[in-house]
């Protein structure tokens, strides 16, 4: 019988976390999303004191290396590296030696070589991150890689939706727009059926991923083309930015037909629960995927997930930097 | 290995209570006093300690939690990050009387990792110790201000707090060779 409160205390430090990489949400298990969630709460308030910084990442060197423009997800993972008192390098590929022609696996060498302990890098190349976290020792975060995966977006989502629904077993969540070139859904699905939501994909036809859709436990993405019907008790209306820089010709027909057919709209977002969740992973093209008000609504948490992604990514660097490693 | 309960549920509510007594006794009553209960243990104890204040004086003396884990000095020695969780200290410190308030005072790490965590948010007029075990083997200058039982331990030996509000049951216990016995 005293046997059963010591094998209590040898667990209480919980799951461990031992991951060197965080490149996609797909292979993480619920308990290590579980305890990415429980440390940002922590993160969060850590945010919303007096003196809003710690020094627990001293000595810490994070680089974010950025081969495609950004403003929230590099600012964001800077906030929150300095935050945790790490120090920080900011490099992008205008600007350093990758004009020169360096390639991706010389840079990386060269970030550890200097010092650095985790990279958070975003590239334009699907699978840019997973090469380079086999040629490092140093710990690589995703930041966003092509159309592949964008997994510190999907764990702010998922903190936000959890935040405000909390269990998010058999709630419904539309993602709607550019989903086939959109790395923030596929990222979002895998971590949002792990938690047992029902995720449809929705948007033209031609922007609906046909292969490597997301699958947990058997339980698979739904595709809908009819925002209209799609929408309707939906718990959480996700719109995703129509990626100009991506668009080939002849995937939608127009703007003005994508935009009658999937912008959402306060009208479409009636149709959905009502007290449903708007949100959107910025920037937004207001006017195309969101309308202004609906985008400035009183539903929209597109300015709570910009602020939970501070804590969000500070929890990350957190567990990775202090990872078990034995 | 062997394990002793120390302390049962009686005793460890007489032992609050006069915590709660000699608190008050050197604070001269309850002016601008505020208990912070270290996570996880200290937050219930500083909770109890409340109830038994309030119970004596008729006034509620405000109550917070203070997470440590950022703050440890072993984060990147340990075999996994340490928990973190948010602390809730919903009123100033500023100028206040600070009663820190944990389960188990041992190397004094703990309680030099809440004292930066406490400062980061206010300046406390003064800050207090209370323990409700005082185990030994102190690594840093520490000294607590309220103690509740003294227990030597050799330092192979683990002692264990058990709460009714985390673990369903008011015990300690002191686990390995030669447990101290009751």
């Amino acid at each position: 019988m005293l046997d059963a409160p010591l094998a209590e205390a040898d667990s209480t430090h919980g799951v461990a976390w031992t991951r060197k990489d965080l490149l996609d949400t797909d292979t993480l298990t619920r308990a290590e999303i579980d305890l990415v969630l429980q440390t940002a709460r922590g993160m969060r308030e850590v945010r919303s004191r007096p003196v809003s910084k710690v020094s627990t990442l001293r000595g810490t060197t994070v680089a974010t290396l950025f081969y495609e423009q950004s403003t929230r997800t590099r600012a964001s993972f800077e906030v929150a590296a300095k935050a945790l008192g790490a120090d920080v390098v900011n490099l992008t590929a205008s600007g350093s030696s990758v004009e020169k022609g360096e390639t991706l696996i010389d840079t990386v060498s060269t970030l550890e070589a200097i010092g650095t302990d985790v990279i958070v890098m975003r590239h334009h190349r699907s699978g840019a991150p997973f090469l380079a976290a086999r040629h490092t020792s140093a710990s690589i975060i995703n930041g966003g890689d092509g159309t592949h995966a964008h997994p510190t977006q999907a764990l702010l989502d998922l903190f936000t939706m959890v935040d405000r629904l909390g269990s998010l077993e058999g709630r419904k969540v539309v993602i709607v727009g550019d989903v086939f070139h959109s790395r923030v859904a596929r990222s979002n699905a895998w971590a949002l059926l792990k938690y047992g939501a029902d995720v449809t994909f929705c948007g033209p036809p031609t922007l609906l991923p046909r292969y490597f859709v997301p699958t947990v436990d058997g339980r698979r993405c739904t595709m809908a083309t009819d925002l209209d019907e799609a929408i309707e008790d939906a718990d959480v209306v996700m719109a995703l930015r129509l990626q100009k820089e991506r668009q080939r010709h002849g995937l939608i027909p127009s703007l003005r037909e994508y935009i009658s057919r999937y912008q959402v709209n306060p009208a479409r977002l009636r149709k959905a629960k009502p007290d449903a969740l708007l949100m959107h992973p910025g920037p937004v093209n207001e006017g195309i995927e969101l309308s202004p008000e609906v985008a400035h609504g009183a539903q929209s948490l597109i300015e709570a997930q910009v602020a939970n992604g501070v804590a969000v990514r500070m929890a990350l660097l957190y567990l990775i930097a202090a990872r078990s490693r034995v | 290995m062997s394990a002793a309960r120390y302390l049962g549920p009686e005793e460890m509510s007489r032992t609050i209570r006069r915590l709660g007594h000699e608190i008050i006794e050197a604070n001269r009553g309850t002016g601008d006093l505020v208990l912070v209960g270290m996570l996880s243990r200290g937050y219930p104890l500083a909770r109890r300690l409340a109830a038994a204040i309030r119970e004596f004086e008729g006034v509620d003396v405000p109550v917070g939690s203070l997470d440590i884990g950022l703050y440890r000095d072993d984060v990147a020695r340990r075999g996994a990050p340490p928990p973190v969780r948010p602390s809730d200290i919903p009123f100033p410190i500023d100028g206040k009387t600070v009663v820190l308030v944990d389960d188990v005072l041992f190397t004094g790490r703990s309680a030099r990792a809440a004292l930066d965590a406490l400062l980061d948010f206010g300046r406390p007029a003064r800050v207090r110790l209370c323990v409700l075990i005082d185990r030994g083997h102190r690594e840093l200058p520490i000294r607590p201000d309220f103690v509740g039982k003294n227990i030597p331990t050799a330092l192979v030996q683990r002692v264990r707090v058990r709460l009714s509000e985390t673990d369903g049951e008011d015990a300690v216990y002191v686990y390995g060779e030669e447990a101290a016995s009751a």
